[in-house]
């Protein structure tokens, strides 16, 4: 009995009239947990009753603390017929169980019918006494931190990352039960709900005894996601990477951050030695090639296999140092069955090397599982996509796997897993207890200073897994970096960039025919390696079209119909200074012969040319000029481009000049051949870049930008649009979705126009199939206003000097504010209440705030604002405590669709009612923030001749409480966040 | 292909003014979208009309949402489900129950009933306002009054805290509230000439003074009803124009203050009789509701037309009631000094405000 929860009911507002004859209500509260259930009295004749109730005391093992949600049923008494349902609140007490959490939950929280939506609040207060448990041969892991954030939380710092966590649980879907004939819609929703619930909970307690028995007491880039099987099941999964995380005490004095890992440098514990691991002095001989997707399919029946790679080369080593290297992080990394880490963002000198995307998909047929109610199948299901993306990954010389996720697509009984990362090399230091540290930092040398380390390639270069281009670093010109990379990540803090990154996308629709079972499966495989090949072309034109050299926080999201598959892809280009200059596009006609076919061609070319021009202007690009000669590798390039190797995704290496001795050197050839490849060209030249003032990126950090204002908006935006012509092409399809997301991008730009100059940051784009001929995009993003006149001011590449003389000339004035508190001597004293309020006086955010306060009538607002975000941070601000992780799901359905405002009235007033529970629930914890928010499930049906529709939507996040940077003690502003521009070490590149 | 389903939905709501304004003015979407066409704003956007059309939507579906909500503002500003900063709130609140000029003439001192909801076709047909707008301007009025009519307390504090109004709408809504519960004619052609500005004056003035909160404060409606024993005293008035040396006596009085200060003086002395009996008379009469109701015909008939015959001044009107009140006093056998000061301070500075020059 190692835990008492206890609950009180204090009151209610708003509460819908329930009796029609009085219009009043007269409500009560039953309150459960478990199988216990207590109830409150009926307080008569009220919508806004006050209730006060006693303490509800339950006494509750630790491990149901951890599974189970409390579940508050807000009713109204009826004395002669049932009592009818208002609503229900479920409050998961999970953010209670560990010290460094919520120590209460207090708070309104909206109540909430699944047929009605908000109905009213309802004032609740819980409180758990936790016992310690000395039992050794527990099931609960209580204590276990859970976060969202894909990088290390600001206040905590990293001892050791453990490493990849996963589990998964089946159940069967209430929705497909035998009961759910006779029971109500609302009864059926809220199994459902609570049954998600529960899971969640188990999930979450299994996977906190793994860290446990890992040693860790935390997990870090925790996703979860469900998967409606249908009849199969409902399954939900969860990875992560565990860490042991240590607080740091002092947070109150690290200055606030405008990017999430700067702080983790302020850290003096984790402080990276400059030293990295890699000896390069002996091994002028480094391994080959650039980073591309490798790919293989399987089906459950038949298995088919597009390998990617060549073969298992990566065990060749360059020197002994190299080799000891390998050995010290292979055998700390061989421990463990899967090397992988959810991770987005490091720890400075936790990435050495980063090899490139590995991927790996497989088909499934779930009315094929054996035994549908046991976890069994799906585990091997993903232990076998896992194995594949280990291969991939060693393929690659590299042996982990950083970035990684996974994701489904199901329709009817075809399910796609798919599973993907970005093979790495790791320094071995984070992953194990400090015992190899001394050995190894003797041995290392530095990493260089140019922040180009990531970039080296890892692999032989003799033995390259795929033919790909290779040249001398251009920061430090002692190893060899691909021509582009491509990779699941966010840009690392010491990535050196020129001008600003932009949302780069792909996208690609596939018809099939509708077909059973395995021919289904069958066809469905047949066609993902062209669709990845095709999304890979795509991505790789748009890159250079773009004029930039690598791309980060790459997604890849295929999903299936009933007749057509589609594959979106989304990453943040960006122009990595380490990797050569991309070169332009050359288009090159297969029949010669036609003038006018020629001139077609040539006006084509230009077109290309003008927008690679356009866009180097609009992004910031001019790299300095570097002499040929350093240029020239010498090794021999690999040309061997066996056949074997072409089938996949090696793509548009085919038709890349590799001759270096040429001019053109690295010139992108376009054959155009056919129609499509015409209508690719096309459609290349149609994406319109954002209006002026507006910048997108799928990333954390957005290149260029470093000084963002406290201004920032959240949103989620949903299309659901019906192709009307039923003779579809893939053509007209690709046309169709393409228009289809460039609208949506171009209606947010309009409906975001009084932020500019502004950035859309994490834009996250998912596609559903809901029915045939039916798209439905979701996007989430935030937006956030940046100061456009400090906008350049850090950026000291002397390429780059005169667009920075202008800004500094510009801005002079501005400028003068920023540096006058970065002089201040007093900075390091604690709080200074005088200088704050002459900070507050100079901004002219903090004047805005006082501003809100003097609306006279408004100002008795009971309702604090909880900005949320899906970046791990909020602008401007500090968070300087996590109270614990947001995981909720909901279900909404409607029998009067017209009248609450057809489909769209019907998700919009839900969405903004899953918003207000976070938003209720987060504040209740005492929190004012959520960062690392995701809607990671937005399923919406619709049966509109039966006025009816249904939505179920996940979502999750860290819940925070954030200072505003100003309210924090006067810490200089550091005007220059090191993330992205090139420090004046970046000076060495003209040598 | 078409969109079904296009929605924007932010964290914290997003509110466009201008199309909050058309949506207040009843506008459809569609006539909402050709009305920013031609602002200008494509083209200082660059945005497509598709874009136009389904932002005005999303704006539109959001103010539908939160109209249910401005019916009570103070749920708006607990509520949990839209987050909107109190700056943003107020100013929805504040023109959500914003009115027009030409509609509040047309409605004011009505019953706020079904029948004059019915009216308000007509009512949209003559001021040009769509009916949409006149219903949600009715309704207001309507709402505002149910709440306010049977409570305690100062009508405009009433007003300010229900519907968390700024202090100028508030007291406009009190001159709404009051004029609809005593059903003041304020329609006559005659009265054309008065703004609501006008009569929100005078109904202020008349709350202040003539009500049965301006002597207790602490009595149910005391706002709204006038009061009813002050109505009854004031026929005491009477004996300024029946008894004949009294009239005389306040005549020579004022005449004699007023030569060579007023420009009319002739026309004064030859229409004082007049113009004092109608004072008194009204006064005497608003026992009853009906003359009650024709209070400002009777002012305008009575009072200003003859004066605007005589072209007096606004400067001449003044100086005349000051010293028409004032002399009053010094008339000896004149009693009644502090409900003559009561009826007349209100009726002065009514009339002075509906004295147009």
């Amino acid at each position: 009995m190692p835990g008492k929860l206890k609950v009180k009911i204090v009151a209610g507002r708003h509460l819908p009239v329930m009796d029609r004859a009085s219009d009043l209500t007269d409500a009560f509260v039953e309150v459960k947990f478990g199988n216990t259930t207590f109830k409150t009295d009926v307080y008569p004749k009220s919508l806004n009753p006050q209730w006060n109730s006693e303490w509800f005391k339950f006494e509750v093992d630790d491990e149901d603390l951890q599974d189970e949600p409390l579940q508050i049923t807000v009713l109204d008494h009826d004395t002669y017929s049932a009592n009818d349902a208002i609503g229900k609140v479920y409050i998961d007490i999970d953010p209670l169980l560990y010290s460094e959490a919520a120590t209460v939950i207090s708070g309104w929280f909206p109540i909430y019918d699944t047929i009605h939506g908000i109905r009213g609040e309802i004032n609740v207060v819980v409180k758990v006494d936790l016992f310690n448990d000395l039992n050794r041969f527990r099931q609960s892991s209580c204590g276990v931190k859970f976060f969202c954030t894909t990088s290390i939380p600001k206040c905590y710092r990293a001892v050791v990352i453990h490493g990849f966590v996963e589990e998964l649980v089946v159940n069967e879907d209430p929705e497909y039960q035998w009961i759910d004939r006779i029971r109500t819609p609302r009864a059926s929703n809220e199994a459902r709900q609570r049954l998600i619930s529960l899971m969640s909970g188990e999930l979450q307690r299994k996977i906190g005894l793994k860290v446990l028995e890992m040693r860790g007491n935390a997990v870090v880039g925790y996703l979860q996601c469900f998967d409606l099987e249908g009849e199969s099941g409902l399954v939900v999964r969860a990875i992560g990477t565990a860490c042991t995380l240590d607080k740091i005490s002092n947070t109150a004095f690290l200055p606030a951050c405008n990017s999430p890992s700067k702080e983790m440098k302020e850290s003096p514990l984790v402080h990276p030695p400059s030293h990295g691991c890699r000896s390069t002095h002996n091994s002028p001989i480094h391994t080959a090639s650039g980073s591309r997707l490798t790919q293989n399919f399987s089906l459950s029946v038949p298995t088919l296999i597009y390998t990617g790679m060549g073969s298992g080369s990566a065990g060749k080593e360059g020197g002994p140092f190299k080799a000891l290297l390998r050995q010290q992080t292979q055998t700390a990394l061989e421990q463990r069955e899967f090397p992988f880490f959810t991770l987005t963002a490091f720890p400075p000198g936790f990435l050495v090397h980063v090899g490139g995307v590995v991927s790996a998909r497989s088909v499934k047929l779930l009315d094929r599982i054996h035994n549908p109610d046991e976890p069994e199948t799906r585990d091997a299901w993903w232990a076998e996509i896992r194995q594949e993306i280990k291969s991939h990954a060693k393929a690659l010389g590299c042996h982990a796997v950083v970035g990684y996720s996974e994701s489904t697509s199901i329709c009817e009984e075809v399910c796609i897993l798919s599973a993907s990362g970005t093979a790495a090399v790791l320094n071995p230091r984070f992953l194990q207890d400090g015992t190899m540290e001394g050995c190894l930092e003797q041995r290392t040398e530095e990493t260089s200073p140019l922040g180009c380390g990531f970039c080296h390639i890892p692999y032989d270069e003799l033995n390259m897994p795929f033919p790909a281009h290779l040249t001398y670093c251009y920061n430090c010109r002692k190893q060899k970096v691909p021509d582009v990379l491509f990779t699941t990540i966010d840009l690392p803090t010491e990535a050196m960039v020129i001008g600003k990154g932009c949302l780069i996308q792909a996208r690609l629709c596939r018809l099939k025919k509708k077909a059973q079972a395995e021919a289904n499966a069958t066809s469905i495989s047949n066609l993902l390696p062209f669709m990845e090949y095709e999304v890979h072309t795509q991505l790789m034109n748009k890159l250079k079209l773009k004029g930039m050299n690598a791309l980060f926080g790459l997604r890849i999201q295929i999903t299936v119909g009933e007749n057509m598959l589609m594959g979106l892809a989304s990453a943040t280009g960006v122009y990595l200074t380490a990797l050569p200059t991309p070169g332009g596009i050359q288009i090159a006609g297969k029949t010669p012969n036609d003038g006018t076919y020629e001139q077609h061609i040539s006006h084509m070319q230009k077109k290309i040319n003008d927008t690679i021009a356009k866009n180097k202007e609009l992004y910031d690009i001019n790299p300095p000029e570097i002499p040929e000669e350093i240029i020239g590798s010498p090794f021999p390039e690999p040309r061997q481009r066996s056949r074997l190797l072409r089938s996949q995704s090696e793509s548009s290496d085919e038709v890349m000049e590799l001759d270096l001795s040429h001019g053109k050197k690295d010139a992108f050839v376009l054959e155009i051949d056919d129609t499509d490849a015409m209508e690719d060209v096309h459609s290349l030249l149609t994406d319109v870049p954002p209006p002026p003032g507006f910048y997108s990126c799928n990333t954390e950090i957005m290149p260029g930008i470093n000084n963002w204002t406290s201004d920032i908006q959240m949103f989620t935006s949903v299309r659901v649009s019906r192709l009307s012509n039923i003779n579809l092409t893939n053509q007209t399809l690709n046309k169709n979705f393409n228009d289809l997301c460039e609208n949506l991008l171009k209606s947010l730009y309009f409906k975001l126009r009084s932020m500019i100059p502004c950035c859309l940051c994490h834009v996250n784009f998912t596609v559903a199939l809901p029915e045939d001929e039916v798209i439905q995009v979701t996007v989430t993003a935030v937006a956030i206003t940046f100061d456009k006149n400090q906008a350049l001011q850090t950026s000291k590449v002397p390429a780059a000097e005169k667009t920075l003389q202008r800004a500094s000339t510009d801005n002079e004035e501005q400028l003068q504010f920023p540096l006058e508190l970065c002089s201040d001597p007093l900075v390091s004293q604690p709080f200074s209440p005088a200088k704050a309020a002459s900070l507050d006086k100079a901004s002219p955010l903090a004047e805005g705030h006082l501003r809100h306060r003097s609306i006279p009538s408004c100002t008795n607002s009971s309702v604090s604002v909880v900005k949320m975000t899906p970046l791990s941070f909020i602008p401007r601000a500090k968070i300087t405590k996590y109270l614990g992780i947001i995981n909720m799901f909901f279900i909404r359905e409607t029998t009067s669709l017209r009248e609450e405002g057809g489909v769209s009235g019907f998700l919009h007033a839900f969405i903004a009612e899953v918003f207000a529970m976070v938003r209720a629930h987060v504040a209740a914890l005492g929190g004012n923030a959520v960062v690392s928010y995701i809607m990671k499930q937005c399923v919406f049906m619709e049966n509109p001749n039966k006025n009816q529709a249904q939505c179920l939507i996940n979502v999750s996040g860290d819940a925070v409480i954030v200072v505003r940077e100003s309210e924090l003690e006067m810490v200089p502003v550091q005007p220059s966040a090191p993330v992205s521009q090139p420090t004046s070490a970046g000076g060495d590149v003209t040598t | 292909m078409t969109n079904d389903l296009d929605i924007f939905v932010g964290n914290t709501t997003l509110i466009d003014e201008d199309v909050y304004r058309l949506w207040l003015d009843g506008f459809s979407v569609s006539d909402a979208v050709t009305l920013r066409l031609r602002s200008g704003i494509l083209e200082q956007t660059g945005a497509t009309v598709d874009v136009l059309q389904s932002d005005t939507m999303d704006h539109y579906r959001t103010f539908h949402m939160l109209e249910r909500l401005l019916h009570t503002p103070s749920k708006l500003i607990h509520q949990l489900h839209f987050q909107i900063p109190p700056s943003r709130q107020a100013m929805l609140i504040e023109r959500y129950y914003a009115f027009d000029e030409s509609f509040v003439r047309e409605v004011l001192g009505k019953k706020l009933s079904k029948g004059t909801k019915k009216d308000l076709d007509d009512i949209s047909t003559k001021t040009n306002i769509t009916l949409k707008s006149c219903r949600r301007q009715f309704d207001n009025f309507k709402r505002v009054f149910k709440v306010v009519e049977e409570m305690r307390g100062s009508l405009v504090e009433n007003i300010q805290q229900h519907f968390l109004l700024s202090d100028r709408l508030a007291r406009y809504y009190a001159a709404i509230v009051f004029f609809a519960n005593s059903r003041f004619e304020t329609g006559k052609k005659k009265l054309q000439f008065l703004t609501f500005e006008d009569f929100a004056y005078c109904a202020e003035q008349m709350i202040e003074n003539w009500t049965l909160g301006a002597v207790d404060s602490n009595v149910d409606d005391m706002d709204v009803d006038l009061d009813k024993e002050f109505l009854q005293e004031l026929k005491e008035l009477k004996v300024l124009i029946a008894d004949k040396d009294l009239l005389d006596v306040h005549k020579s009085l004022v005449c004699t203050s007023l030569r060579g200060k007023i420009s009319v003086y002739n026309e004064m002395e030859a229409n004082f009789k007049n113009l004092s009996r109608a004072l008194v008379n009204i006064a005497s009469k608003l026992t009853h509701n009906k003359d009650v109701r024709d209070f400002f015909i009777d002012l305008v008939e009575k009072f200003i037309e003859p004066c605007k015959s005589d072209k007096w001044t606004l400067n001449d009107v003044r100086l005349f009631l000051t010293q028409y009140m004032t002399s009053a006093h010094t008339v000896d056998a004149f009693r009644h000094q502090a409900l003559w000061d009561r009826y007349m301070n209100t009726i002065k500075s009514c009339l002075l405000k509906m004295y147009h020059d």
